[in-house]
């Protein structure tokens, strides 16, 4: 092989594996995002069945429940127009609390109750989860656009 | 009146640095050296100006001046001295503060290993970093200034975010940075040369050294972010894939693949114009994680404050040196040649194969963290991209980088043969697969991905066992010992590295298949049993830190009947933000950790309780520091001291490698 195939075989070998890392990453991509709805969008109907995704707004006053194995707690996610009852197993944030706000990552069942799988909350008191306050925001507008903030959902380390 | 100092020790920074930006780059293009002489007191008189700057914000943290809004925000009168020190950097401006500081300490060591680089070199050098540092200055003075009054005075601080009061923290920025702002040697290296014009394996041997330091810090800050985020945030968790954590980790990966190709270009005179791009990836994502961790664009902890105002600053900044050094090295790349040519089977080969692999995962990284971002921006929706999106495309990506791992060392320069090649690892493949599998069995929980990290861990020792026995067998000397002394200190380097990864890989691997996580409810005198450790809780009790009331439970943790521990876990809450804060305790060993943390207080003294039994998780940080101890290896090298005291002979790198050809 000449010095100019030899280049080409490398360039062809990089895109080959630049593809193969392509096709990883949008698999990867299609079954692991998760998608944020407010409670206005779950009460509607609106969110996929059977799929993991994400709730926003505030842990409703008095609503915060425990059960008697000490873990298994019940409380109501609000965007003040609507309200979404959910069930958590194991410890809460630090920074849980009613009337704070509060995103929940799991899965809508067939009761309408969300089994959440993971609680965040935010580690400033003052702070209000990104979701959380544009789900508050969106049901005040009722429709009109919702913020833009230009802001993440925050992974699990935010969830103090 | 000492912030004022500060204030204007900030604003005489910037002058010199502009003279420093301008003056010597001119100098080196028209061939004047009286203007290029300018670099090296202009980069000493800006260390000596950001040092005053630093010194002052320091005074007003330890002197509780809450007249400066900075202070006022991130300190109180009861945080221990060590924290308010630490809380210069607890937040946006003092961090940015940090930077620039850790820029000049660079340019002041640049002026002093730099006897041995020609005049037009070192002035390029300098002159660049110069020009990233007016970029950090001007931020500085115009959108974000530590020096900032407050008047009238608070009368008591806010208080530095309790996360942050933490030992750790105390360490892990300045680490960090001394990482990310060291690529800037690095790329102040590749502008000068493509300047100059002049990139040649002497270029690559100057910048090695460099860009190894720069990465060891790297590593060390990550690790030491990691560890920080296992012991403090009491999810028992070391990594999160949290945008944050990916900010940093993607420079670390263009680094990697920075210092493999830096030895080629070093040895082989070759994949020159690759070096130079990485050079400049290497630090535009430093500078990218700076924008994502300090602008506010991401919530998390690290971003305290949301200012656009800062945000679009950073971006034009942003914008400015990633566009400018690409439309430079679109300019000026083709001119500077391609090495000599390889086969596909070599160690070029695997080198490059090594890079397209580091890179691919680089890019993965920052589509997962930059996607979300951009959708939102454009408001098609919210969405997240989680740790199951980042393991199912890394894993795939990195295992055949780390294969390549054991062979590359093994191979030849320039053409290699590949049956030859397996022939000499034969023994080192067939004992990796064989332990990998039989290994997990007698452990009693066999997954596909158990083995596959152990392979790769066990094929990383074997192999490079088996390059460091032929290695001794074509050096000179006599007995064991004098052969070991002659193997240079940066090929130990690279062996020790390599195990380093070995180590990580064990230490992840473990963890994921072993670990064992309870939540449980534990009344007084209950007990509960993960892996063989039966822990007892006795009680809770209240106690009084010096910023904090905490209440703080006591566990006896007991092996086959015999006490192995008792641990502490504290649940804090600090009183100047009335913030809880829950404090893990961990039982650290070779072999496996121990760790509680407490949840909620329930009824009758009984504790909602997080109980882990983590095998082999210190070997994740160890590691990682077994990986910059090689790097401290290779830099102690011989070559590079020698490098110091004599300048190098100008030789072409055509020279160079017809040289090469005829021996």
């Amino acid at each position: 092989m000449k010095p100019r195939h030899k280049r080409f075989a490398f360039i062809g070998l990089g895109l080959v594996v630049l593809g193969i890392a392509t096709i990883l990453v949008l698999n990867a991509f299609q079954s692991n995002l998760v998608f944020f709805f407010t409670p206005t969008q779950v009460v509607n109907g609106e969110v996929p069945q059977g799929r993991s995704f994400r709730i926003g707004g505030m842990v409703e006053d008095g609503s915060l429940v425990r059960e008697n194995d000490g873990l298994t707690v019940r409380f109501i996610v609000t965007d003040t127009a609507k309200r979404v009852p959910v069930t958590y197993k194991g410890i809460l944030p630090d920074l849980f609390k009613e009337g704070k706000g509060a995103v929940a990552q799991g899965k809508l069942a067939g009761d309408g109750t969300f089994v959440a799988s993971e609680v965040l909350a935010k580690h400033d008191e003052n702070y209000m989860p990104p979701e959380a306050a544009a789900a508050l925001a969106k049901a005040k507008a009722s429709g009109a656009q919702q913020s833009k903030s230009l802001v993440v959902p925050e992974g699990r380390k935010d969830s103090l | 009146m000492i912030p004022e100092i500060g204030h204007f020790a900030l604003i005489l920074a910037l002058c010199v640095a502009v003279v420093q930006g301008i003056l010597p780059i001119y100098g080196a293009a028209v061939g004047n050296s009286a203007l290029m002489a300018v670099a090296k007191p202009a980069a000493r008189g800006q260390f000596f100006l950001v040092l005053t700057a630093f010194g002052c914000l320091a005074y007003a943290f330890a002197e509780k001046d809450f007249s400066v809004l900075y202070v006022a925000a991130t300190s109180n009168s009861q945080l221990p001295l060590h924290y308010r020190l630490a809380a210069i950097w607890g937040a946006h401006e003092g961090s940015l503060l940090l930077w620039t500081f850790i820029l000049t300490i660079w340019m002041f060591a640049v002026t002093l290993f730099s006897a041995h680089l020609p005049e037009s070199t070192r002035s390029r050098i300098l002159g660049v970093m110069g020009l990233v540092s007016i970029g950090f200055l001007l931020f500085m003075l115009t959108v974000s200034n530590p020096f900032e009054r407050l008047i009238p005075a608070a009368a008591e601080g806010r208080d530095l975010n309790p996360l942050l009061q933490d030992p750790g923290m105390v360490i892990h920025p300045p680490m960090l940075y001394m990482g990310y702002v060291g690529f800037s040697v690095a790329f102040a290296f590749a502008i000068a040369a493509l300047l100059g014009g002049n990139l040649d394996a002497a270029w690559a041997r100057w910048s090695r050294p460099w860009t190894t330091v720069a990465w060891c810090f790297l590593t060390v800050g990550i690790a030491m972010g990691s560890g920080w985020a296992y012991y403090e945030l009491g999810w028992g968790g070391w990594w999160f894939w949290d945008p944050v954590e990916n900010a940093s980790f993607m420079p670390w990966l263009a680094g990697t693949a920075l210092v493999h190709s830096l030895a080629v270009t070093d040895k082989r005179g070759g994949f020159k114009v690759w070096t130079v791009l990485l050079a400049i990836m290497a630090f535009s994502l430093s500078l990218l994680g700076t924008f994502l961790v300090r602008s506010g664009v991401l919530t998390s902890v690290h971003a305290f404050a949301t200012d656009p105002k800062r945000g679009m600053f950073i971006l034009a900044f942003l914008a400015v040196v990633i566009g400018g050094s690409l439309a430079l090295y679109a300019w000026r790349a083709p001119r500077v040649g391609l090495g000599g040519s390889f086969a596909t089977v070599s160690r070029e080969g695997m080198l490059l194969a090594n890079n397209v692999l580091l890179v691919a995962a680089m890019g993965s990284v920052l589509l997962g963290t930059l996607y979300p971002l951009f959708l939102d921006a454009l408001d098609l929706g919210k969405i997240s991209v989680g740790p199951p999106y980042f393991d199912s495309v890394f894993v795939p990506l990195m295992a055949p980088a780390i294969f390549l791992m054991g062979i590359g060392p093994l191979a030849q320069w320039k053409k290699a043969s590949l049956p030859d090649l397996a022939n000499r690892l034969k023994w080192a493949f067939g004992v990796s697969v064989v332990t990998a599998i039989v290994l997990p069995i007698v452990m009693g929980n066999w997954t596909p991905l158990l083995s596959l990290g152990l392979l790769l861990a066990i094929w990383i020792v074997t192999s490079a066992a088996v390059t460091l026995r032929e290695r001794l067998t074509h050096v000179a000397g006599n007995s064991l010992g004098e052969r070991l002394a002659s193997v240079p200190r940066s090929y130990w380097g690279m062996l020790v590295a390599h195990c380093g990864i070995a180590v990580f890989i064990v230490g992840v691997t473990m963890v994921k298949g072993f670990e064992t996580e309870k939540d449980v409810r534990m009344n007084v005198g209950e007990t509960a049993t993960i892996g063989d450790y039966v822990f007892r809780f006795d009680g809770a009790q209240d106690v009084v830190g010096p910023n904090y009331t905490a209440a703080r439970g006591t566990f006896a943790v007991s092996r086959d009947g015999r006490e192995a521990t008792v641990l502490y876990p504290e649940k804090r809450r600090y009183t100047a933000q009335n913030q809880i804060m829950t404090e893990a305790a961990i039982d650290p060993g070779l072999l496996r950790d121990l760790y509680v943390s407490l949840g909620e207080p329930l009824d009758d003294g009984a504790w909602s309780v997080r109980l882990y039994h983590k095998p082999f998780v210190d070997w994740i940080w160890g590691g990682c520091f077994i990986m910059a101890l090689g790097g401290v290896l290779a830099i102690s090298d011989r070559r590079y001291r020698i490098a110091w005291r004599r300048q190098e002979p100008a030789v072409p790198a055509s020279a160079r490698a017809a040289k090469r050809k005829v021996a």
